[in-house]
C-alpha cells in the first residue's frame, strides 16, 4: 500500500472520530481496571485535533503525525497523552520530509511509534498494554495487510493477560479477563487505518 | 446520583482555580496552563514544584507559599498535568538555582514530568526530581508499577520547601528528598468511594457495612476488604501494616500525619488520631511531630490515611516546624 498525506489525514481523522464516539466505553473499561478517565482524556485530544484540522488542514505528510503528537502531548494528560504523543512524534521523525510512504516505510514508521511507547512507558509486550495491540498490527503490516480479525484476536488475547504495568497492575489477578483501555483505544487507531487504507482483501 | 456544588462538570478545574486566586490574592494563576505560583519569588533559591491531577485539594495549590512550594501544576481531575503545563511552572519557578520537582509515583505523572524536565533542560534550566512512593499497601517489586505516592508527599513538600528557603542547593535538595522518601510510609482506608464530576458515578463499589484497607487516593484497590470496624482497630491494622512492610523497630522517633480523604469529618479524624497516637506510644515510639486534617484528599472519598516518617536526621524536625505562609499547611 502507498501511504499519502491524504490517506494519513483520513486515518487520523477517523481515529479521532472513533475516540470521541467510543469515549464512554473507553472510560468504562478504565473505570473497571484503572481510574475511569481514558475516554475523556483521549476525546479531549481528539476534539482538539479535529478542531485544528477544520481550521487548517495538514499540509505535509509529517504534519499529520506531528500535529496529532502535539495535541496528544498537550491536550490529553494522564499516561495516554505522553504514550500516544510519543508514538506519533516518533512516527513523524521516521517519516521525515517524505510525502509518500511505501509499505516498508509505513512499517518503519509504525515500528518507530511502537518503540516510542516502549521507551516512554518502560514497558514491553505481554504486560496488558497498548503494545499488545501494536505488535500484532506491525506483524500484519509487514505482510502488507491488516485485518479486523487480527485486531480482534489481539484484543481478546490482551484481555486474558494480567496487567503488570500502569494503574491496572495494582489489581494483579483481578485485571485478568478485563479489557485494557489503552489496548482498546489502540484497536480504534488501527481500525481507522484499515478504513482509511486500501489493503488487499479489505 | 451525583450531587455536587458545581456549574459545569467539565469546568471544575478552571472554576476552582479562579476561586482559589480570588481568595488567596498573594498567588498568581497562569490560566493557560493551570499553574498556581507565588507572587514573590526568592532570588537564587531552588524552585520547588509539585503537582498532579486535581481532586486532592488542598494539594497541591494550597501548599504554594513561602517556606513550601513555588508553584503547583494542576491537572484535570485525577489526571496528570501535561508536559507544557509543567514546563510553564518550571519557567516561572526558576530563579537561577534550578528547579526541583516533587512527583508522586504514577505512570502518568512520571512520564509527563519527565518530558517537561527534558524540555526545560533544552532551555538550559537545571531540573532534578524525587518520586514519592510512600503507600505501603502496594507490593513493591520490579514486576509491578511499585508503590503509589500518597499523603506523605505533603511532608516531603514541607521539608524540601524549608530546606530550599534556607538556601540548600539543587543537589542537596535531591539528596534530602531521596532520604526523606526512603524513611516515609503511608497507608489508607476507605469507607465510601469518591465520584469524579465528569464521570458522575463512584469509582468503585463498597457495601454499606464495608471498608477497604490500602485504598489509593484515586480509589485504586487496596489489600483487604472487611466489615467496618471501630477506629481503634483500624488504627491497629494501619500501624501493623506499616510495621510489617517497613520492618521498623519501635525505638524510632516519628513524625505522624493523619490525613482525611475528603468526606471524613475532623471529629472522626481526631478520634482516629487519638487511637493512632496512643497505640504508637504504647508500642514505645517517640512522636515528635503530629498533624491532623485534610491534606491529600480523594475528592469526596470517606476515609483516612496514616503517614509515618522516621525522623532520621534531627534537621528534618526543624524543617517541619519552620514557619511557612502556605495556606493549607
Amino acid at each position: 500500500m502507498i501511504v499519502t498525506k491524504d490517506l494519513t489525514h483520513k486515518w487520523f481523522t477517523l481515529f479521532a472520530e472513533k475516540v470521541i464516539q467510543e469515549k464512554e466505553q473507553l472510560s468504562e473499561y478504565d473505570r473497571i481496571i484503572g481510574d475511569g478517565d481514558h475516554g475523556m482524556n483521549m476525546a479531549r485530544g481528539a476534539q482538539q485535533l479535529i478542531t485544528l484540522w477544520q481550521a487548517v488542514p495538514p499540509v505535509h505528510l509529517s504534519d499529520v503525525f506531528k500535529q496529532a503528537a502535539m495535541k496528544w502531548i498537550s491536550g490529553v494528560g494522564g499516561a495516554s497523552g505522553p504514550l500516544y504523543g510519543t508514538a506519533f512524534l516518533e512516527m513523524a521523525k521516521a517519516v521525515g520530509a517524505k510525502e509518500e510512504l511505501s509499505n516498508d516505510e509505513l512499517v518503519t514508521a509504525v515500528k518507530a511509534g511502537f518503540e516510542g511507547i516502549k521507551k516512554r512507558g518502560k514497558s514491553d509486550i505481554g504486560q496488558k498494554t497498548m503494545l499488545d495491540l501494536w505488535a500484532p498490527a506491525v506483524q500484519d503490516l509487514e505482510k502488507d495487510e491488516l485485518t479486523m480479525a487480527t485486531l480482534q484476536t489481539a484484543l481478546t488475547k490482551t484481555n486474558e493477560l494480567k496487567a503488570t504495568k500502569g494503574r491496572a497492575s495494582f489489581l494483579g489477578d483481578r485485571s485478568i479477563n478485563e479489557v485494557d483501555p489503552g489496548a482498546a483505544s489502540s484497536k480504534l487507531f488501527f481500525e481507522a487505518l484499515i478504513e482509511a487504507g486500501e489493503f488487499g482483501g479489505n | 446520583m451525583m450531587k455536587k456544588i458545581i456549574n459545569q462538570p467539565d469546568q471544575v478545574l478552571a472554576d476552582m482555580l479562579k476561586g482559589y486566586k480570588l481568595v488567596h490574592d498573594d498567588v498568581f494563576y497562569l490560566e493557560e496552563t493551570h499553574v498556581i505560583t507565588r507572587s514573590h519569588f526568592t532570588s537564587k533559591k531552588v524552585g520547588i514544584i509539585s503537582g498532579g491531577g486535581s481532586g486532592h485539594e488542598p494539594a497541591h495549590a494550597g501548599f504554594v507559599g513561602e517556606g513550601m512550594l513555588d508553584a503547583a501544576v494542576c491537572g484535570h481531575v485525577f489526571t496528570s498535568p501535561t508536559p507544557d503545563q509543567v514546563l510553564s511552572a518550571i519557567q516561572v519557578a526558576d530563579q537561577g538555582a534550578g528547579v526541583f520537582l516533587v512527583i508522586k509515583n504514577y505512570s502518568g505523572d512520571c512520564m509527563n514530568f519527565d518530558m517537561a524536565k527534558e524540555l526545560a533542560e533544552l532551555e538550559g534550566i537545571p531540573v532534578d526530581f524525587v518520586i514519592v512512593n510512600d503507600d505501603v499497601a502496594v507490593f513493591d517489586s520490579s514486576y509491578t508499577e511499585g508503590r503509589r505516592g500518597v499523603a506523605g508527599t505533603i511532608l516531603v513538600h514541607k521539608i524540601v520547601g524549608a530546606a530550599a528557603e534556607n538556601g540548600a542547593s539543587l543537589e542537596e535538595i535531591k539528596k534530602l528528598a531521596e532520604s526523606v522518601v526512603a524513611h516515609l510510609a503511608s497507608v489508607g482506608v476507605a469507607i465510601k468511594p469518591s465520584i469524579v464530576p465528569e464521570v458522575g458515578k463512584p469509582g468503585f463499589e463498597l457495601e454499606e457495612d464495608e471498608m477497604e484497607f490500602g485504598i489509593g487516593i484515586h480509589g485504586e484497590p487496596g489489600y483487604s476488604r472487611e466489615k467496618i470496624k471501630p477506629s481503634r482497630e483500624i488504627a491497629e491494622e494501619l500501624i501493623h501494616k506499616i510495621e510489617v512492610e517497613t520492618k521498623w523497630t519501635t525505638d524510632q522517633t516519628l513524625a505522624v500525619l493523619i490525613n482525611g480523604m475528603g468526606a471524613t469529618p475532623l471529629m472522626e479524624q481526631y478520634i482516629f488520631a487519638h487511637d493512632c497516637l496512643t497505640i504508637l506510644q504504647e508500642k514505645g515510639y517517640t512522636v515528635q511531630f503530629k498533624k491532623v486534617g485534610n491534606y491529600m484528599t480523594a475528592i469526596d472519598m470517606a476515609g483516612v490515611s496514616l503517614t509515618l516518617l522516621q525522623l532520621e536526621d534531627e534537621k528534618w524536625l526543624d524543617y517541619l516546624t519552620q514557619s511557612t505562609l502556605a495556606p493549607a499547611w
